[in-house]
């Protein structure tokens, strides 16, 4: 019944230093579908690949809209990701009210990840069985947080998280010189790619299972500051599938070519 | 004329500020309101609606700001209002105008959160009711006007006074200047005291019927309205705001009132 | 000797009349301040191009308590502290002036010290600018006005928006808010405002005042208030805001005053003619 006798709560060490109950939630996060992140200079696109539990079903979400400069993607328990999304669109109301500024991405990480890291450390409390991806920018320009049950949380380029999120971090890991410096279109490209490694044989992207989230800063010269956060589902993910075709067609990275900006 | 302090205690001691001690207990009061001056108004049309409010902020006989807006959009970015499908406008005591537009602005946001959908102007007027209400006993001196485009994309405006009641209507003048204001738009916009010519004598004169006006004439109207308040009334002037509600969105302008 | 320690530095009873005790009872509704004690005068404030200049006086004026009931008329005004610091900075891009209530001053002052500390634990730093800062400052105002236990101050809050246009916005004691290329708080707005508005016209685009012309108009307006403000004093505190840096100075002494005008007014008093 008990893989040993150290499971029992979220609050007791193993004798080796481990704790298992927040393993098993990261496990959890493992059993979710991939979601991937990635940042360039002036935008943080998360990508994420939906499920839906059985064929007449709706897909599960991956992608909530926290604010107009924040997003995050999931991969776990959907039903504690909106928990914390609740919190953190909270947080984020109540810093527009007190302050008239969006609030930074790193306070609103580490205000999760102080809850997160409660849930550990109290008996009878359970961790959160969900990881992360937050995605937004502020002042400081674009970002990209990973957040896990334990309340790790840490700033990254790119990231994926989720069932077979390996391959596309070996994607992301291969690809990285080239993130920075790419255009808005292409970093979405890039996201959609990894996120292509990690299906298996018979599995494609389709604009039913696809959902992109960009956020980032306007261009030059525009009235605001930033490009509030887009989401693109269903049929509005077609012009990006088949931009991710003609790349892969074409075997090199496409500039601009598209319009994707509605 | 009889006097709550005693003199004779004065004369005997010989100091003018006795009377402090003979005052008795202190009544000093803080009051929690203040009049910002100002006047708004709206009309509808058959598809859109407008919403106007100078930009004057008073104190007194004080001029605090030439321009501090009194119209705002809800629902939509905080930097450029962008996406809004709603306005408002409060005139009273600015403070809890600018509270009463936030609480409502988060209130539409978080519906849009909730339900993935965009508030509709009369969920959005029953929710303000409630607001004001809810403050029925300290309220929000403000008199508001809300105003969008209904389901059917009509022109849609809902007016309220400090404590929640509201009535949807074609439109109306609040604010210190809205007794000057309403009374030209009973008679120009729901053409109140018209009648139509050679109709007949008496009780067979036939009244005039009120029918929505096109935009251009309805922007004249609100110009009109403003030019002609800012004549006779010190607390309005400066700017005059107007949003613009259409199928299209929300268009902003401002023009100059005089600044005397 | 009087042996009662209870009734020392009291004032004698048979010189001002017993003690008025009703301010110790406890019975009757719990009351919160309803009027200032020790106070500071106007705050100014102007806009050029590139930054903002604000200006305060250095006096804290106190009405005493017992002096209260007769505040209406020309008595309780005693200049109590001579040296008292109005401006605040705030980060690196924010100043703010306070006028009224120099304990509630304080109080704040200590508000935004927190904040300072709080903020400066995110790995950017403290990120507020002005704007974001009179925000919270008019939050605080009105959260305390509508709890009828106001923090009695009107302040000027000067720095950059986040686009990094100079900005200038008022708040007072109720939580009202408003902005202009020009402000000053309390005896300001009558004397100082017609000045600025003189000096600086709205049809006068913003990017045409200079540092130096936007000093001198604050200097002038500072020297103007000590002559007809019974409230003030000739020593100052001024703060240029700009991109690179805030310059406070808070030992200013106010320069060419001239009490020649003095013998010229006629009206008040007992001169008849």
């Amino acid at each position: 019944m008990f893989r040993n006798n150290y499971d029992n709560d979220a609050v007791t060490f193993s004798p080796q230093g481990r704790i298992f109950q927040v393993e098993y939630a990261q496990e959890a996060v493992k059993q979710g579908s991939v979601v991937v992140g990635l940042v360039n200079k002036t935008h943080a696109v998360l990508v994420g690949l939906k499920r839906n539990a059985e064929e007449l079903s709706s897909y599960q979400k991956k992608l909530i809209e926290i604010d107009s400069h924040m997003a995050i993607a999931i991969a776990g328990l959907a039903s504690d990701a909106r928990v914390l999304s609740n919190f953190m669109k909270q947080q984020s109301l109540g810093s527009k009210m007190t302050y008239g500024r969006p609030i930074p991405v790193e306070r609103v990480v580490n205000q999760i990840a102080d809850r997160a890291q409660t849930n550990t450390q109290h008996y009878g409390k359970r961790p959160y069985g969900v990881g992360l991806l937050v995605a937004g920018v502020d002042d400081a320009g674009p970002h990209l947080f990973e957040f896990q049950p334990s309340g790790m949380i840490q700033e990254m380029v790119a990231c994926a998280i989720g069932a077979r999120s390996q391959m596309a971090r070996t994607y992301l890991e291969r690809n990285l010189d080239q993130f920075a410096d790419c255009s808005r279109d292409q970093l979405i490209n890039h996201g959609l790619r990894a996120l292509k490694e990690t299906l298996s044989q018979d599995k494609e992207l389709t604009v039913d299972n696809t959902s992109v989230g960009v956020v980032g800063l306007a261009p030059e010269g525009s009235k605001a500051r930033i490009e509030s956060f887009k989401l693109y589902e269903g049929q509005e993910t077609l012009p990006l599938l088949e931009a991710l075709e003609r790349s892969e067609s074409s075997g090199t990275m496409e500039e601009e070519s598209m319009e994707v900006d509605s | 004329m009889t006097s709550l302090v005693d003199h004779s205690a004065r004369e005997t001691v010989g100091f003018s500020f006795s009377e402090a001690t003979a005052a008795g207990a202190k009544q000093h009061g803080f009051y929690p309101y203040t009049d910002n001056g100002g006047s708004t108004l709206g009309i509808t049309g058959s598809d859109f609606a407008i919403l106007a409010g100078d930009t004057r902020s008073t104190s007194g006989y004080n001029i605090n700001s030439r321009m501090v807006p009194k119209v705002f959009k809800i629902g939509g970015d905080e930097e450029t209002g962008e996406g809004a499908r709603i306005m408002l406008s409060v005139v009273g005591f600015a403070a809890d105008g600018t509270a009463l537009k936030e609480r409502l602005d988060a209130m539409v946001k978080m519906y849009k959160y909730k339900h993935g959908k965009p508030m509709s102007v009369a969920a959005c007027a029953q929710r303000l009711s409630t607001i004001l209400y809810e403050k029925r006993f300290f309220p929000y001196y403000v008199h508001a006007i809300l105003a969008g485009l209904d389901e059917e994309g009509k022109g849609a405006l809902y007016s309220y006074d400090p404590v929640g009641s509201y009535e949807r209507e074609q439109c109306r003048a609040a604010g210190a200047a809205s007794s000057l204001i309403m009374p030209f738009l009973d008679n120009q916009v729901n053409f109140k005291n018209q009648y139509i010519p050679g109709s007949g004598e008496g009780h067979a004169l036939v009244a005039r019927k009120p029918e929505p006006l096109p935009l251009e004439t309805v922007k004249g109207l609100v110009r009109d309205a403003f030019t002609s308040a800012v004549e006779r009334h010190i607390e309005v002037g400066d700017n005059l705001q107007m949003l613009i509600i259409t199928k299209d969105g929300i268009q902003e302008t401002f023009h100059p009132l005089k600044k005397d | 000797m009087d042996h009662f320690p209870g009734t020392w530095g009291r004032p004698r009873n048979d010189v001002y009349g017993a003690y008025d005790p009703s301010y110790l009872q406890s019975t009757g509704p719990k009351t919160h301040t309803s009027s200032p004690a020790v106070t500071g005068t106007s705050v100014v404030g102007v806009v050029f191009n590139g930054g903002v200049v604000i200006a305060t006086d250095n006096l804290a004026s106190l009405t005493p308590s017992f002096l209260l009931p007769l505040r209406t008329a020309s008595y309780g005004s005693l200049a109590r502290f001579t040296d008292t610091k109005r401006l605040r900075v705030f980060g690196d891009q924010a100043v703010v002036g306070f006028g009224g209530d120099v304990s509630d001053m304080q109080y704040i002052d200590r508000l935004l010290e927190s904040i300072d500390i709080r903020e400066n634990y995110s790995s950017h730093g403290n990120t507020l600018n002005a704007k974001n800062l009179h925000t919270y400052l008019a939050k605080v105002f009105y959260k305390r006005r509508s709890e009828f236990n106001p923090l009695w101050n009107h302040v000027l809050v000067a720095g950059f928006d986040s686009a990094g246009k100079p900005f200038l916005s008022s708040a007072d004691l109720l939580g009202t808010t408003f902005s202009a290329p020009h402000l000053a708080t309390g005896f300001g707005a009558h004397l100082a405002v017609p000045i600025l508005r003189r000096l600086f016209p709205e049809e006068r685009p913003v990017e045409e005042i200079s540092q130096e012309e936007a000093v001198e108009a604050l200097k002038q307006c500072m020297k103007v208030l000590f002559y007809r403000d019974a409230r003030s004093t000739d020593k100052y505190s001024i703060a240029v805001i700009t991109k690179d840096k805030i310059d406070l100075k808070e030992d200013e002494q106010l320069e060419k005053q001239s009490w020649a005008f003095a013998e010229k007014i006629k009206g008040y008093g007992r001169q008849t003619v």
